[in-house]
């Protein structure tokens, strides 16, 4: 197989967030996977230099956000010669549908990749139901 | 290895923009076997400096410090590894894959003088920092004046 290259994309910018707008900056959009298996689903999101501290998953009516702030990457004593990428905190918002099982989602960060499990409720196990004779 | 970074508008490119790569490509036809400074491939690279070192940061999240390879050659800093995102199950279905993954090769001309047994490179948060001391004479130096 041919090896593949990567390229380089630009980190795209979010013009605008709610609630959000308290740190001066820009606010980028990580890159994410979104996948699904029968019990769960997983999301993955690029949030380089976000310590496990510094993220923030927050789900209510059923709208999920992600918050990634980051520290500063340059010491003060130093000067730029050549920039290539901004740094900024991160943030994203999906919906998802009502299947998740809130209480048991679960976050970690691992080299500047966050992997978020969200459970799916169990289903209702099925029942018989006997009708009774009269 | 020609890999352009993805602009936002490549239609739209400017008289102004024509004339600066037709100056660029001057510089790069006479001065052979040197890359430029700015290059536009991955990884995107931001380079600092204070007195004693040069920094070289770059993003990198989810690549493994072992899968890196860096090297300082004749003034020039070579970078390369590869990005690997280890498969779920396969049970596990894909709804969106936003993510790259693959190999990628960087060499930069570094703009002063470094002692190259002194470079050192550390990963973290999906951050990798090259930190390289400056040689000797590259260093600022106070050169005081005196008064007779």
């Amino acid at each position: 197989m041919k090896e593949r290259e990567m390229e380089l994309k630009e980190k795209k910018e979010v013009k605008q967030t709610k609630g959000e707008g308290t740190r001066p900056g820009p606010v980028f959009i990580p890159a994410v996977d979104i996948l699904e298996n029968e019990r769960e689903l997983l999301v993955l999101a690029d949030m380089p230099g976000v310590d496990s501290k510094n993220v923030d998953i927050d789900l209510r009516d059923n709208q999920l956000t992600i918050i990634g702030r980051v520290d500063p990457l340059v010491n003060e004593k130093e000067g730029f010669l050549h920039k290539e990428f901004e740094w900024g905190d991160y943030y994203r918002q999906f919906s998802l549908s009502n299947v998740i099982d809130q209480s048991k989602i679960s976050a970690k960060m691992e080299e500047g990749v966050l992997r978020l499990v969200l459970p799916k409720i169990e289903k209702a196990k099925p029942q018989k139901i006997k009708v009774a004779a009269v | 290895m020609a890999i352009i970074r993805w602009q936002p508008n490549p239609g739209g490119v400017s008289e102004f923009d024509r004339l600066r790569q037709e100056v660029n490509n001057l510089f790069s036809t006479f001065s052979p076997g040197t890359e430029p400074f700015f290059s536009r491939v991955y990884p995107a690279l931001n380079v600092t400096e204070d007195s004693e070192n040069l920094y070289v940061r770059a993003e990198l999240p989810g690549v493994k410090a072992d899968s890196m390879d860096i090297s300082v050659v004749e003034g020039r800093l070579l970078i390369s590894g590869e990005r690997k995102i280890e498969p779920e199950d396969e049970k596990t279905g894909y709804h969106r894959k936003e993510r790259e993954v693959g190999f990628f090769r960087r060499t930069i001309t570094l703009p002063s003088r470094v002692d190259p047994a002194k470079v050192s490179a550390a990963m973290k948060n999906g951050i990798m920092t090259i930190t390289l001391p400056k040689a000797e004479e590259a260093k600022p130096r106070k050169i005081s004046v005196k008064t007779t």
